[in-house]
């Protein structure tokens, strides 16, 4: 058994090591975020962005409800940007912190962590790529979101993120971006340019027109099959080689690539040849470049309203739960003559700060919509909605699977689980992420649709293994830390409640679990922990 | 027409009294006393996962070059012929409806199940449910405290629902015939009786604050179906330990043949659809001996169920179906193994009024140059469904308003009555 204990015992220096770092006290030392800038702050734009929803209310003929508490209002961000409530080290530095523009001052610090690089990332590679496996070797999913966590960590624009996504070339490991064009290859080695038109419509300019393959748009008349064709046709010269994407090379051909469609059942067996073409605005495309790069241009274009509406919906949807419009990639028609909407409004501010993403989460994050408490009286169910769709209050979202294993797991620990945490930590965390998802189910692409829950996933969170070890009082657990460091049973009520649902109990709630924590503490302690993991609150965005 | 758009006026109806009153008492079950036509009508699919070689089972070419070695044995229904690599379903085909014409365009596992599971091309903007789903929903039955649709041994991680919601996914079951997983509480009744108290406390201070928002999540809901379930004695459904050890023995000590055996008790017990997934089809290399194997996991699985219900008088109220997400090439590689070929591919259905000791369609023994010209009378993947759809009592036709505001028929097609008792 000699062997054994020498593979024992790195294991166990590991777990020694782990101890040590979530020994101490359950107060944290994380001091406050500097001030922001003055010329970075977002007062002028937060404040146009309230008076258009101050008027909405006011046509409505609604009131809006009251705002949240700060500390509801940081649960949401960390959610949104983290994809986990925040930990009990943090909130306690947060509630610590009485310095002035606290929210915006910690929004800064977050967008700075690498948990929102990671996280935000992967939402973004949804949006851009599926959840589809795509072809083996060619396509590789890990690169692309390491790409994209790199670019939003370092403030980068997503104007230019996006031309090098629909222009990219090299191989799909040197330049990750060119993984948005190798998932289309096909199985005969030919990539789909219907399948990349689609894509990039969807994601760039918030526009579902792969109908339009077929059939003329139902709804809108400005896509019709014809467009669709001709965005396919930008696409036309790329090609995935050993080599990588590459466009052909027009000049070295004896005739150059050009776009063919063949209909089965029709006598031309040769197809048609369809030019690259856009729907509207031809005068925004440059003259010269690849025929990526030039496709690249116009959808980025800066006159290009649907380009800045897009990503603003996209990111309202990613910071609530539901984007401001609905669906988040089928918006209508921006009119011209029409007064600026909310869309218009971040869209705007965006477009003149460098079209950084960090722009659009500060704003909507410090926006009097997403401040509302989500509490609201109403009892009809019309009129709730009224108000729901039109956010004078918080709507309640429910949480997507990674979030409620992400919170799950952060719940059960006293200090956040970021890239300082020890490596057993991190490595628990992300197969805890895999396997807990595969269980409970994946969200999909279509992540920011409405869900609803399943027995799957509510027998999963009272009885799974996850819980199991994110309750345990054992020598590593945020429970077990609680109960140690915790001056008296109220204070172990307390943290346990700031872990799991970043609040402090009622007084009601305070005064059932001190009856319970007069027996078995530990058990009491497991037991409390189980009652609020497997809480609707728990498992809502409010 | 339905809408699944926003209006959910009707959740209210769902729900019970407020707070969380979970120690609910199981309803009486009569579901498993039923015979013949009169009893829930019900759906088991078997999967075939990866592709299964149409020519080393259902529609064997023997003496020929796309045949292999593969040859034909005569079977209970006059003048069918299947693979000797399967002889006990040989004794079984009097039951069965052969459909050897069916015919896709998706030559991908992804897509090809896809598109088999749902009766509709897999698009990028619009997810679509299973068959499953659909007739999970469509049938709802009160006395039933556990899920409707149950995956025993899945290897699809592809959500089942589709546009129809989360909801009407499929309850997995990993390793059936086992204790299935999160199915039972972790702590003693009395410990989990004080967690849920203490969970209500939670709750209601949550409910209190938006009491009509709370209500709408059916999060509450939810938790008090789960502990029903837990507490349900359905939940012997699952289990094995009561069937005698030769009938287990007649249905192989595989993780394939215990699903096919829990299928079975769980349509007795109301289930409405239970897939069963025998994955490892996907014989690129050496097809021939990867099929002796498979064959020799599904034949006496398929044909002990199959035997089994008839023996329990439900095969007129079940439907067995046994399909895979597309066939595999005439041309047998270098490797002695064949591709993924979509151009056909058969199927097997069974019970259910559905034609018995029957063939339909017919596949060329010629290696095909260039395009395929496609079976002989070709039966189409949702031809079936809208047929399997109408003989439990669902309207294929009928529309629903999908969340983005589409409307989308259940069935892509109409019912083909040439696949039916009545039609032959």
């Amino acid at each position: 058994m000699r062997w054994l204990t020498w593979i024992s015992l790195p294991v166990l220096a590991l777990l020694l090591a782990a101890v040590v770092q979530t020994a101490g006290s359950v107060e944290a030392p994380l001091s406050p975020p500097a001030a922001v800038p003055e010329a970075q702050r977002l007062d002028a734009a937060v404040e146009q962005l309230n008076q258009h929803f101050q008027q909405r209310w006011q046509q409505a003929g609604l009131q809006p409800v009251a705002h949240a508490d700060e500390l509801t209002v940081f649960r949401r961000i960390s959610l949104a940007l983290f994809g986990c409530v925040p930990a009990l080290a943090e909130i306690k530095a947060f509630e610590q912190d009485q310095q002035p523009n606290r929210l915006d001052r910690w929004i800064v610090r977050m967008l700075q962590d690498e948990r929102f690089g990671r996280y935000f990332a992967d939402r973004l590679a949804r949006s851009l790529t599926g959840v589809e496996q795509g072809p083996l070797f060619i396509f590789r999913r890990d690169r692309l979101r390491d790409w994209l966590a790199e670019q939003l960590l370092a403030d980068a624009s997503w104007g230019r993120m996006t031309r090098d996504l629909i222009a990219a070339e090299g191989l799909w490991t040197d330049q990750p971006a060119a993984n948005f064009i190798t998932i289309a290859r096909m199985e005969n080695e030919e990539l789909d340019e219907t399948k990349l038109a689609g894509r990039t419509v969807r994601a760039f300019l918030g526009q579902r027109i792969d109908c339009a393959q077929c059939h003329d748009h139902p709804f809108d008349p400005q896509w019709q099959q014809p467009h669709f064709e001709g965005l396919a046709a930008w696409y036309c010269q790329a090609t995935v080689s050993l080599a990588g994407v590459t466009d052909f090379d027009r000049d070295k051909a004896d005739q150059p690539v050009v776009y063919r469609i063949t209909e089965p059942g029709r006598d031309n067996q040769a197809g048609r040849t369809v030019d690259p073409a856009v729907p509207f605005n031809a005068d925004w495309l440059p003259t010269t470049g690849s025929l990526r790069s030039r496709l690249a241009a116009w959808v980025t274009h800066p006159q290009n309203r649907r380009f800045e509406r897009a990503i603003a919906n996209r990111i309202w949807g990613l910071m609530v739960g539901r984007p401001l419009q609905d669906p988040v990639d089928d918006l209508p028609h921006p009119e011209d003559s029409a007064a600026p909407d909310a869309l218009d409004l971040l869209g705007a501010e965006f477009r003149q700060r460098g079209e950084r993403l960090s722009v659009l989460i500060r704003l909507i994050a410090l926006s009097q919509p997403y401040q509302l408490s989500s509490e609201s009286t109403e009892q009809d169910v019309l009129l709730l909605r009224q108000q729901q769709q039109q956010w004078a209050v918080f709507p309640l979202v429910r949480l997507r699977p990674e979030q409620v294993i992400g919170s799950l797991f952060q719940a059960g620990r006293v200090r956040m689980v970021d890239q300082n945490s020890h490596p057993l930590i991190r490595f628990q965390k992300l197969t805890s992420e895999n396997d807990f998802i595969q269980e409970y189910g994946d969200a999909g692409e279509d992540e920011l649709n409405p869900q609803s829950g399943t027995i799957t996933q509510s027998l999963l969170k009272m009885n799974g293994r996850f819980t199991a070890e994110s309750l345990k009082v054992d020598l590593l657990s945020g429970p077990a830390e609680v109960l140690q460091l915790s001056p008296d049973d109220t204070a172990v009520i307390e943290n346990s409640f700031l872990m799991c649902l970043t609040r402090r109990p009622a007084a009601a709630e305070q005064q059932y679990f001190l009856e319970q924590l007069k027996d078995n503490r530990k058990q009491a302690v497991e037991d409390l922990f189980w009652a609020l993991f497997n809480s609707p609150e728990f498992s809502w965005n409010h | 027409m339905e809408s699944l758009m926003t209006d959910r006026r009707g959740v209210l109806q769902r729900l019970g009294t407020t707070g969380l009153s979970f120690l609910l008492p199981c309803m009486s079950q009569a579901a498993a006393g039923r015979r013949g036509n009169d009893r829930p009508a019900s759906l088991i699919v078997l999967w075939m996962n990866g592709g299964m070689s149409q020519l080393e089972t259902w529609d064997p070419h023997p003496g020929t070059v796309s045949g292999g070695l593969t040859k034909a044995i005569s079977t209970s229904a006059q003048g069918v012929q299947i693979s000797h690599l399967l002889p006990k379903m040989a004794e079984q085909m009097h039951e069965c409806l052969l459909i050897r014409s069916l015919h896709s365009k998706e030559g991908d596992h992804e897509r090809g199940a896809a598109f088999v599971r749902t009766g509709y091309n897999p698009e990028p903007t619009l997810s679509y449910p299973t068959l499953g789903s659909v007739i999970a929903r469509q049938l709802p039955q009160a006395s039933l405290q556990i899920p409707p649709y149950i995956l025993l041994n899945p290897r699809i991680p592809v959500p089942e629902g589709g546009y129809l919601g989360n909801e009407w996914n499929a309850f997995r079951v990993f390793r059936p015939g086992e204790k299935v997983a999160n199915l039972t509480a972790t702590v003693p009744d009395e410990r989990l009786q004080r967690r849920l108290q203490g969970l209500d406390v939670v709750g209601r201070e949550f409910a209190r604050r938006r009491p009509l928002a709370e209500q709408l999540t059916l999060q509450q809901d939810l938790t008090r179906r789960a502990v029903q379930m837990m507490q349900s004695e359905q939940l012997a459904a699952f289990q094995l330990d009561e069937e005698p050890a030769t009938l287990q023995d007649s249905y192989g000590r595989t993780d394939f043949g215990r699903g096919c055996l829990v299928a079975r008790r769980l349509v007795e017990t109301g289930v409405r659809v239970v897939e069963v997934t025998l994955p490892g089809f996907d014989t690129h290399i050496s097809n021939h001996e990867g099929h002796i194997t498979q064959c020799q996991i599904l034949d006496p699985a398929m044909s002990a169920l199959l035997h089994d219900l008839r023996q329990r008088d439900l095969l007129q109220s079940v439907i067995v179906l046994c399909i895979s997400e597309f066939g595999r090439t005439p041309r047998i590689n270098p490797a002695d193994g064949r591709d993924h070929w979509p151009g056909w591919f058969s199927c097997v259905v069974a019970g259910g009024g559905f034609r018995r000791g029957a063939v339909l369609g017919a596949t060329s023994a010629e290696i095909p140059t260039g395009d395929p010209p496609g079976p002989q009378d070709p039966i189409s993947v949702p031809e079936v469904y809208a047929t399997i759809l109408s003989q439990l009592g669902i309207d294929g036709s009928q529309e629903v308003i999908t969340p983005v505001g589409r409307p989308i028929r259940f069935a892509s097609a109409t019912p083909n009555l040439r696949l039916l008792h009545s039609g032959s």
